[in-house]
């Protein structure tokens, strides 16, 4: 009899929702936005999807800097092109986002007023053209690989969302590789903007990947939930493994002076990361922090009178014929 | 003039229209009102860079000296710059922008329509396009007009203020000159482009519910590469890297 | 702060040749049926993947939940006389 009036209480009912809920993610089952699914779990996949939208859309930032300043038509119109695609990222994964019942008007709210974040790399200035090399071959570089393992996170609409960016994605890395290639086999002022470049932004890749897995936060548990799927180190060892590589065909130096072949492991061991230097960013005090966000807020607000006159034509139902 | 020496002149001419427009548009990118609009604008400004791109290289195709359509784009100053003053002109706020882009891609529709049927092959390919190119910009563009015209009173006196400071740059793109001249017959009558314009445009203002200038002041040049001041801004951010690092490749 | 609004959200679907089915690509932030596929041109089309779009208000769809699963789809699990194998033709039977 005991049995029976534990089994229906609260905690216990919980309890077999929640062993449910771990069962199909064990079974690899994919969340869809109906089902049930734990409060925090709702709030981490949320979280996560709106960060990466954020990340991806204030992305444009730097790399949009260069834009009119591109040095050819062809470089000109693949930036063009790839800087659109970081738009439409951000919109398959604000869209992905949204179907856990929170619009983007809120998410982009959460951003402006600071409960949001997005990836500190974009907190970093695009000082020459290099730079437009480096952001497609080492921030993207991460991001793919990161974004490859989460194309089977258990969040179904965050995993479709990840397929078809993957997809679209895999022109990024090769044309920041490009860049650095075509300056590297350039004069000599080219060679120094390309290493300059690289110095500047190997570490902050390095970075990208979040805190040593036994210092990480919420890793644990989004592993247990497959929203993360692989830990931070695991990842950011995946990307140093193949990027050294690439880095040393074309002449680059990779700025590490205890970077060393570990023959036990077969992968590269670096030197230890700066992490005062991420908090630091992570905290609002990078070079580009608040320039990035005053960007956003006053193109979002100058936009604001466009968004009503649009609404206001609906609301009027006028025809264009 | 040759004939062959006035194509030259107008490929360079459509080429650098298309060029200027490309750089505007591409301004708007992380500046969008919305992300949708943002990718719309970025999709324009890439027709119109891939079209700058075939005029110059069907230009230097009939004057082969070993120069490329970058060493048109990038090595070239204000005073050989042929693009219509429209182009150049600031982007402003989100109405300037798709008023000028209305009035620009409505003038390239009906040239285009006009150049596809020309009897150099060549040209009419590049033109036939073009055209489904910048069909595209104009309904894009009229369709936000109409929308700022019924939309708030701020949107309507936007789009009017709009209007009101581009109108006396429109003429300028139906000028004729020389190179005009010597291709009748191959490339359309700038002034029969301008008539068929004025009733596109007049029927799109009537639809906005909005008006022209009472002035009908006019300033020209842009075809004689005599520019206002802002295409020499434009050209510094341009061609920044291949003046810093002279002969180097990217 | 003043009520933001990032447009109605819509469904996007794509016919990629023609005679295939739609398929849902994804959604996207519209005022109007005219912007809505134009958005959907500019979004899910970039790279030559569409030849008809349909765009649809997401407040139009009506879905199932995942509490009307068992009722809805469960019934039809047993009814195996709905396929063609469930049938036994005689040996040497042809084109059935």
């Amino acid at each position: 009899m005991s049995s029976t009036i534990e089994q229906n209480s609260p905690t216990t009912v919980m309890q077999e929702r929640l062993d449910q809920f771990q069962a199909r993610i064990d079974a690899d089952e994919k969340i869809e936005p109906k089902d049930w699914m734990p409060e925090e779990y709702r709030k981490t996949v949320l979280r996560q999807m709106s960060q990466h939208a954020h990340s991806e859309v204030i992305g444009m930032q730097p790399e949009g800097n260069w834009i009119l300043r591109a040095p050819c038509l062809r470089a000109k119109k693949i930036l063009l092109a790839k800087i659109q695609d970081e738009g439409g990222h951000g919109l398959y994964l604000y869209s992905a986002a949204e179907t856990l019942g929170t619009g983007r008007e809120a998410l982009i709210e959460s951003l402006h007023n600071g409960k949001a974040k997005y990836s500190s790399i974009f907190n970093y200035p695009t000082l020459n053209w290099a730079d437009i090399g480096a952001i497609g071959w080492l921030v993207d570089g991460a991001a793919i690989v990161n974004q490859v393992s989460l194309q089977r996170t258990s969040y179904g609409p965050y995993a479709r969302a990840m397929v078809r960016i993957c997809k679209e994605e895999s022109f990024h890395q090769r044309q920041g590789y490009e860049i650095m290639t075509t300056m590297m086999r350039g004069n000599s002022a080219q060679k120094e903007m390309a290493q300059d470049a690289m110095n500047r932004w190997w570490w902050p890749a390095l970075m990208m990947f979040g805190p040593h897995d036994k210092d990480s936060a919420h890793t644990q548990q989004s592993m247990q939930w497959r929203i993360k799927r692989e830990s931070n180190d695991v990842l950011r060892q995946r990307f140093i493994d193949k990027t050294i590589d690439q880095a040393h065909l074309i002449g680059l130096t990779i700025p590490d002076e205890q970077l060393k072949y570990n023959e036990d492991t077969k992968h590269w061991d670096i030197g230890p990361i700066n992490w005062d230097e991420f908090w630091q960013v992570v905290g609002g005090h990078g070079l580009c922090n608040e320039q990035r966000m005053k960007h956003h807020i006053r193109a979002h607000q100058d936009g604001q009178w466009v968004r009503e006159a649009a609404n206001a034509f609906a609301q009027k139902q006028i025809s264009f014929n | 003039m040759e004939t062959q020496q006035a194509l030259y002149q107008y490929a360079v001419r459509l080429g650098d229209n298309s060029l200027i427009m490309a750089q505007r548009l591409a301004e708007w990118c992380s500046n969008g009102p919305i992300l949708e609009e943002d990718l719309a604008l970025t999709n324009a400004a890439l027709d119109y860079l891939g079209e700058a791109e075939n005029y110059y290289n069907y230009a230097l195709s009939l004057e082969p000296d070993g120069r490329t359509a970058d060493d048109l784009a990038y090595l070239r100053n204000e005073r050989q710059y042929y693009n219509c003053l429209l182009a150049e002109q600031p982007n402003g706020d989100y109405a300037q922008t798709m008023v000028k882009l209305a009035l620009f891609s409505a003038y390239l529709k009906l040239l285009y329509d006009a150049l596809s049927q020309s009897t150099d092959t060549n040209l009419s390919a590049l033109a036939s396009k073009s055209l489904k190119e910048v069909k595209y910009h104009f309904r894009h563009s009229s369709e936000w007009m109409i929308r700022f015209g019924h939309g708030t009173e701020e949107s309507k006196s936007r789009a009017q203020q709009a209007i009101y400071e581009l109108w006396r740059f429109t003429s300028d793109m139906f000028e004729t000159t020389a190179a005009d001249a010597t291709l009748k017959g191959i490339v359309p009558d700038p002034a029969s482009i301008q008539s068929e314009w004025n009733s596109v445009i007049n029927d799109l203002l009537s639809r906005c519910g909005l008006k022209k200038p009472e002035d009908p002041y006019q300033v020209k040049g842009g075809y004689q590469a005599k520019h206002t001041e802002h295409l020499g801004h434009i050209l510094c951010e341009l061609q920044f890297l291949q003046r810093a690092y002279p002969g180097a490749k990217w | 702060m003043e009520q933001d609004n990032q447009l109605p959200l819509w469904e996007v679907f794509i016919q990629k040749n023609n005679g295939l089915p739609f398929k849902h690509e994804g959604s996207i932030h519209a005022s109007d049926a005219a912007m809505a596929l134009q958005n959907a041109r500019d979004i899910y089309t970039r790279r030559g993947e569409g030849r008809t779009i349909w765009v649809v208000p997401s407040s139009a769809i009506a879905a199932t939940t995942v509490e009307d699963e068992a009722e809805f789809f469960d019934p039809s699990d047993d009814k195996i006389y709905r396929h063609p194998t469930f049938y036994v033709m005689p040996e040497g039977a042809k084109q059935i």
